[in-house]
């Protein structure tokens, strides 16, 4: 039994938690969901005492009726690993490159003097058999391993001892839909057959509907609702937690429209990378990165293309808005052939938001000269003061204030970055609109409320999407039509609703029951 | 706006005084430090020479004066050939990545540093002769890859962000993202690297015309200061002491306000801080 | 692993005839006649023309170059004009002061700077590491060859533990590494400070990754994780730092040997330059720079033994 018992936490003084309390039990998983920032993470590193030098923490954290907050740190180094095992969300960097995988499990073991050299292998074999590694040479580095396989290496690390506790802090938002759902089911399995505790740290409610025994909704620090899970989700008593489970499966109101003519084609796309440099002038094989592919978007469509991380769509993406040659194939847009040489008003007419909030923005400029950046593809580039008109339009049009334009873009959160991302997209009223990952970053709520206003832009100007994201969820919310994308090649393609509700090929069933769902429990009214 | 920290300002002091004396040198010097004395030799600090005489009776506070303007003019002359051609090679090289392009420019840089700038000054000195502008072209050819490391090492981390994809989308070409987007946003480690480079290049400078490989006399540097006082050592140790201790306070104050700068320009320290 | 040895060996082959050729042709063709340059304006004619068969001149560049370079390679490095020896013999003779002062210095420095290096890591923001900060800060300012002399002036004039020059040979090997003592602490200190702080820039740097967090949570304490996790890691941006500072230490010995009065490879340079006996400023330099992209290629078998990731490229 592992209790916290009104734990608070605050660093330099600014409260990051407040009597955070909650009970986990051998056996059984506790999820504890919550968006980003809500002190999920921090919660997790007070239990294993790894926070930063400048915390301070008040309550408990008991193990055996001990209060971990007060052993000292030599006793929490004999606990951590032992009785508390954890792992993190990015298991590209969870591992030391420079250690082979064996010798990282095994470290487990003889830091804490359990066993020798040659034992410690042993177990570590066992280990990494166990977490579904039986393949893998305790001899192999993490960077020649899969991220779903360093997950499971960073796994056999943390359980090598058998802890009591593990707590996996997003273990599976880094991982693609298919590699989740087995590291979900490993993660079941372990829970009942060594019956440990598992506190699951995630964003994703419909991950901890799946897994977790009891569930604590968390925000801003604070525990808003707790209980056992069918409980919580099917009452939601806390408008918080309405709000939530209602943003995780938002679909935004659209107007169904007749489509009109072909906007943009692609037939028979190729689009190959030279392979890595082995000498001076010498390269490998090449690699297919986008494989003979074809697409048809339609005026006022908006068409989805779901894959997993690798499949090509973002080599798509940049070979449709003509930003690399393609090998072979041809693409037109408005009538016009699409290529690294096409000409600036072609480029006017197709115009893209990408996936990061942060990334998209070059910081030192203001965001009147970032939304106007895009104006000397018109023919016409208007004149000063009609620039900021226009400008101050865009804004509007995604719901923000004219006045915003005289500030930097780290003056805005995630949310609204993305609105002044598409009205960068939309000051030269393109026709087609290419949505990379568009949403993919964004917390739930945010993520419904960007998703209506696409819908609303789409209703009002007659854009055309392209929408391309690893979200099942997203796509089926705001797409007319889908596309299957798997190892540079479509695989599969319907109308939306057709093909999640019956779906043709054997990938697209796959990452369909993959997909963990919210169960759907009527919504309380 | 951030509190300074003292390091910084020390720093900036004491090259602040070292630029007044090389400057105030142009136009004013307390004595004539090509004109050799021999009745002067060898005093001691007094009113007329404050810091005393070397052995040909010249005063070594005229002579640290004009030492530290030949010591901040070839650093400074250097370090520009450096950013001149290594920053838009390495522009290019992140711009081209992977290409034959980037590879020869980095397989250039990586020959030049194969040739310590110690190794250029003897060639061209073997050929040329010994001047000022021999040391200038010895330290400037090998400042050329470290800024050109620099450069391409920035961007390359730029390059891969999406607002560069962007500009793409709005139609601009490499060269131009190069210069809008790339180079605003690289300013920082350049003025870092080039304040390092600045005191790496006065202690270069120094040792160059230590052995005689720099600016010829009649007009002094505070290497050769040292070079002459070496055989005076056991006799007038002051006049070995005092030109290295010039050489390692402007070394010391650039360092200093090279540590501040990137302190404050850092955003990721920057971000910490508020 | 091999064929990552074989592509750093063709690298290494390729740098030494481009270097090699820059070498040949700021010698023997910017100047336009060598042996007229060589002799000074004063020259008549004949013995000019004399010189000039005498150091293969008369043939075309190509020849003189293939020449030059395969008399390098089986260890014919020309004959000195002022000298009259063979160059091999004058650097072979020199090479057994330099090789030893370079190597000493480097190994001062890289002993001096991994432990101070890793404490004020281990420190950071702490009282300790502020101290450190601000020494090695000092020591970069320092040039080595007025460090040399201040050693000089308290170890040899004021205190007499040491002489203030000169070298004995190595037929008293005591008394010939007692000799090389104070060069290789005036070359080894100044780079010290720098490696020290590189350490200590590429540990803390690998103390934020998240390998290091996970290494937490394995139950090793921040000291064990620091030593067993850190240290390999930090250890390839520092290796960089060794292999660049070698050629500082090379030149930085050449000039020490003047401050020292050590009839090393520089002072050998020196006296070429002055007399103008460009064979020997021409083999010393390429030998110079041959070391240089040696100790290059020795740390980039040194990275992929650090770092397993670069073992499979080529």
């Amino acid at each position: 039994m592992i209790a916290v018992e009104n734990l608070s936490l605050a660093i330099h003084g600014e409260a990051i938690l407040r009597d955070v309390s909650f009970a986990m039990v051998p056996g059984r998983t506790f999820g504890l969901v919550g968006e980003s920032g809500s002190g999920k993470s921090m919660t997790a590193l007070a239990l294993m005492r790894l926070l930063p030098e400048s915390a301070r923490t008040s309550g408990a954290v008991t193990l055996d009726s001990i209060n971990l907050l007060d052993k000292p740190e030599a006793e929490m180094c004999a606990l951590r690993g032992n009785q508390l095992g954890m792992i993190f969300q990015e298991p590209m960097t969870a591992l030391n490159p420079v250690q082979t995988i064996g010798n990282q499990v095994a470290e487990t073991l003889r830091i804490h003097g359990i066993a020798t050299h040659a034992d410690a292998r042993d177990v570590a074999r066992a280990r990494l058999d166990r977490v579904g590694l039986p393949q893998i040479a305790l001899d192999r580095y993490p960077h020649e391993l899969s991220g779903g396989q360093r997950q499971r290496v960073c796994i056999a690390t943390a359980i090598a001892l058998r802890p009591r506790l593990l707590i996996a802090d997003e273990p599976t938002t880094a991982l693609d839909v298919t590699t989740q759902a087995q590291i979900l089911d490993l993660l079941r399995g372990l829970v009942e057959e060594e019956g440990m505790a598992l506190l699951l740290i995630t964003h994703d409610l419909a991950v901890v509907a799946d897994m977790a025994d009891h569930v604590a909704v968390m925000q801003a620090g604070e525990i808003v609702e707790q209980g056992p899970t069918p409980q919580v989700l099917s009452e939601q008593r806390h408008p918080y937690t309405r709000a939530l489970f209602e943003a995780s499966d938002h679909r935004p109101t659209r107007t169904p429209r007749p489509l009109g003519a072909p906007l943009l084609t692609a037939s028979d796309v190729d689009r190959h990378y030279p392979g890595p440099r082995t000498g001076l002038l010498r390269r490998g094989a090449p690699v297919k990165a986008v494989d003979g592919v074809s697409l048809t978007l339609k005026t006022g469509e908006s068409l989805g293309l779901v894959g997993e991380s690798g499949c090509g769509k973002s080599t798509l993406t940049r070979a449709l808005l003509g930003l690399d040659k393609v090998q072979g194939g041809e693409i037109a847009a408005l009538g016009n052939p699409v290529s690294p040489a096409m000409p600036n008003a072609l480029r006017a007419g197709i115009q893209v938001v990408f996936q990061d909030p942060y990334g998209s923005f070059n910081p030192r400029w203001r965001v009147d000269h970032l939304v106007a950046d895009p104006f000397p593809l018109l023919d016409e580039n208007p004149p000063r003061e009609d620039r900021r008109r226009k400008v101050g339009e865009a804004l509007l049009a995604v719901g923000l204030q004219p006045s915003d334009m005289d500030k930097y873009p780290h003056e805005f959160s995630g949310g609204q970055r993305q609105r002044i991302a598409i009205a960068r997209a939309l000051i030269t009223n393109p026709k087609i609109l290419v949505l990379d990952e568009a949403v993919s970053a964004l917390d739930v709520r945010v993520r419904a409320r960007i998703l209506d206003l696409l819908a609303d832009l789409q209703d009002r100007m007659g854009l055309s999407y392209l929408f391309i994201s690893h979200d099942l969820t997203v796509v089926r919310a705001i797409t007319d039509r889908v596309m299957v994308m798997q190892a540079g090649r479509i695989v599969e393609q319907g109308p939306t609703e057709q093909v999640f509700a019956a779906p043709g090929h054997e990938y697209t069933q796959a990452l369909l029951a993959a997909a963990p769902r919210l169960p759907g429990y009527a919504r309380p009214s | 706006m951030t509190r300074l920290p003292v390091s910084m300002i020390l720093g900036a002091a004491l090259s602040a005084v070292f630029l007044a004396m090389a400057l105030l040198s142009f136009v004013w010097t307390p004595h004539d430090v090509e004109q050799l004395v021999i009745a002067n030799r060898l005093q001691p600090a007094s009113s007329e020479f404050p810091l005393g005489t070397d052995q040909f009776g010249r005063d070594l506070l005229s002579m640290l004066m004009v030492g530290a303007r030949v010591s901040l003019a070839v650093a400074l002359v250097a370090v520009s050939i450096g950013v001149v051609i290594g920053v838009p090679l390495g522009l290019a090289a992140a711009a081209t990545r992977g290409s034959l392009l980037d590879e020869l420019i980095m397989r250039g840089n990586d020959l030049i540093f194969a040739f310590p700038s110690l190794v250029i000054a003897i060639l061209i000195t073997a050929v040329f002769g010994p001047s000022a502008f021999n040391a200038i072209i010895a330290i400037g050819i090998f400042n050329i890859p470290v800024f050109a490391r620099v450069a391409r090492g920035g961007a390359l981390s730029l390059w891969t962000l999406d607002y560069i994809l962007a500009a793409r989308v709005a139609g601009k070409g490499r060269t131009r993202i190069s210069v809008e987007h790339i180079l605003p946003n690289i300013v920082n480690l350049l003025i870092v690297q080039a304040t390092i480079q600045f005191s790496l290049g006065i202690l270069a400078e120094a040792a160059l015309s230590y052995v005689g490989l720099s600016v010829q006399p009649p007009v002094p540097s505070w290497g050769r200061m040292l070079s002459d006082a070496q055989t005076m050592i056991y006799s007038h140790p002051m006049l070995a002491i005092l030109p290295g201790l010039a050489i390692v306070l402007m070394v010391l104050g650039l360092n200093l306000m090279g540590d501040g700068l990137r302190d404050l320009l850092d955003p990721r320290l920057r971000r910490q801080r508020q | 692993m091999l064929r990552y040895i074989l592509g750093r060996l063709l690298s290494l082959g390729l740098s030494l005839i481009v270097a090699s050729l820059v070498i040949f042709t700021v010698i023997e063709v910017i100047p336009g006649d060598p042996a007229a340059f060589m002799l000074g304006l004063n020259a008549d004619e004949a013995t000019v023309a004399a010189l000039r068969a005498d150091l293969g001149l008369d043939g075309s560049k190509a020849a003189r170059y293939v020449g030059w370079i395969s008399g390098m390679v089986q260890g014919d490095f020309g004959t000195s004009y002022t000298y009259r020896v063979p160059v091999a013999e004058l650097v072979s003779d020199r090479l057994w002061i330099s090789i030893p002062l370079a190597v000493l210095s480097l190994i001062l420095s890289t002993v001096l700077a991994f432990p101070i290096g890793i404490l004020s890591a281990a420190n950071r923001g702490r009282g300790l590491d502020y101290g450190i900060m601000g020494g090695t800060q000092l020591g970069i300012a320092i040039p080595n060859f007025w460090f040399g002399m201040l050693l000089v002036l308290v170890f040899a004039v004021t205190l007499q533990w040491f002489s203030a020059g000169g070298f004995p040979g190595w037929n008293t090997p005591l008394a010939a590494l007692k000799s090389l003592v104070l060069p290789s602490i005036a070359l080894a200190l100044p780079q010290a400070a720098i490696l020290a702080r590189v350490m200590r820039s590429a540990l803390i740097e690998t103390l934020a990754q998240d390998y290091m967090r996970t290494a937490r949570a394995k139950g090793l304490s921040r000291r064990q994780a620091l030593l067993r996790h850190a240290l390999r890691n930090a250890l390839i941006p520092v290796l960089t730092i060794i292999g660049l500072q070698f050629s500082f230490l090379l030149a930085g010995a050449i000039i020490i040997e003047n401050v020292f009065f050590l009839p090393g490879l520089g002072r050998l340079i020196f006296q070429g330059i002055t007399q103008r006996d460009l064979v020997v400023v021409e083999s010393v330099t390429m030998l110079l720079v041959f070391a240089v992209i040696l100790v290059t290629f020795l740390v980039d078998i040194a990275y992929a033994i650090a770092d397993p990731r670069l073992r499979r490229r080529a």
